[in-house]
């Protein structure tokens, strides 16, 4: 799990089966301070919450899938949640 | 598994159902020498680590749903242990 920005939202009519009606959000990763680190890439969102500049924290690989619902499908970063606060000790 | 050392707490409200009131910890990760390597990541705390400790974390999402019991447990990295000592000969 790691930290990125919502910074824009992606439309696709046609996609693989299961995936209809699953929000695409492009997010940006962060560092554990949240400045940009990496390229942006496009994320699955199954909270279909997140919305445009806020902070959440997704994960990739197989896990980023068993997230949505149906869980069978090709997705490889979602969104897990929003972010309420960042404490750094 | 990976060395890491607890530097951080992440609340979030809005998540998957699996993540609530689950402790998140930002951990940055060591070298076995216990020196930061400047990459950081996210994981869930089954052991109550506390703050500055370091911690032995599984980044692998098959044992970690092991560890949890929920064979749909969409968690990939998870704090299995606190380090007392490292030996490197």
């Amino acid at each position: 799990m790691m930290l990125g920005k919502v910074i824009g939202t992606l439309t696709a009519c046609v996609v693989y089966q299961g995936m209809e009606g699953l929000p695409l959000l492009l997010v940006q990763p962060l560092d554990k301070e949240q400045k940009q680190s990496g390229s942006p890439f496009v994320a699955a969102d199954p909270t279909r919450m997140a919305g445009r500049d806020e902070l959440i924290y997704y994960e990739s690989s197989r896990e980023a899938a068993l997230l949505c619902d149906p869980w069978f499908v090709p997705v490889d970063h979602a969104i897990i949640g929003i972010v309420d606060d960042v404490n750094l000790y | 598994m990976i060395l890491g050392k607890v530097c951080g707490t992440i609340h979030s409200t809005i998540n998957h159902e699996f993540y609530n009131n689950k402790r998140l910890l930002i951990l940055d990760r060591l070298t076995p020498e216990g020196v930061p390597t400047g990459h950081y990541l996210i994981a869930i705390d089954s052991v109550s680590a506390g703050a500055g400790e370091t911690v032995l974390v599984l980044d692998e999402g098959n044992g970690a749903r092991q560890i949890v019991g929920d064979s749909m447990a969409p968690l990939r990295s998870i704090i299995v242990g606190i380090v007392d000592d490292i030996n490197v000969q």
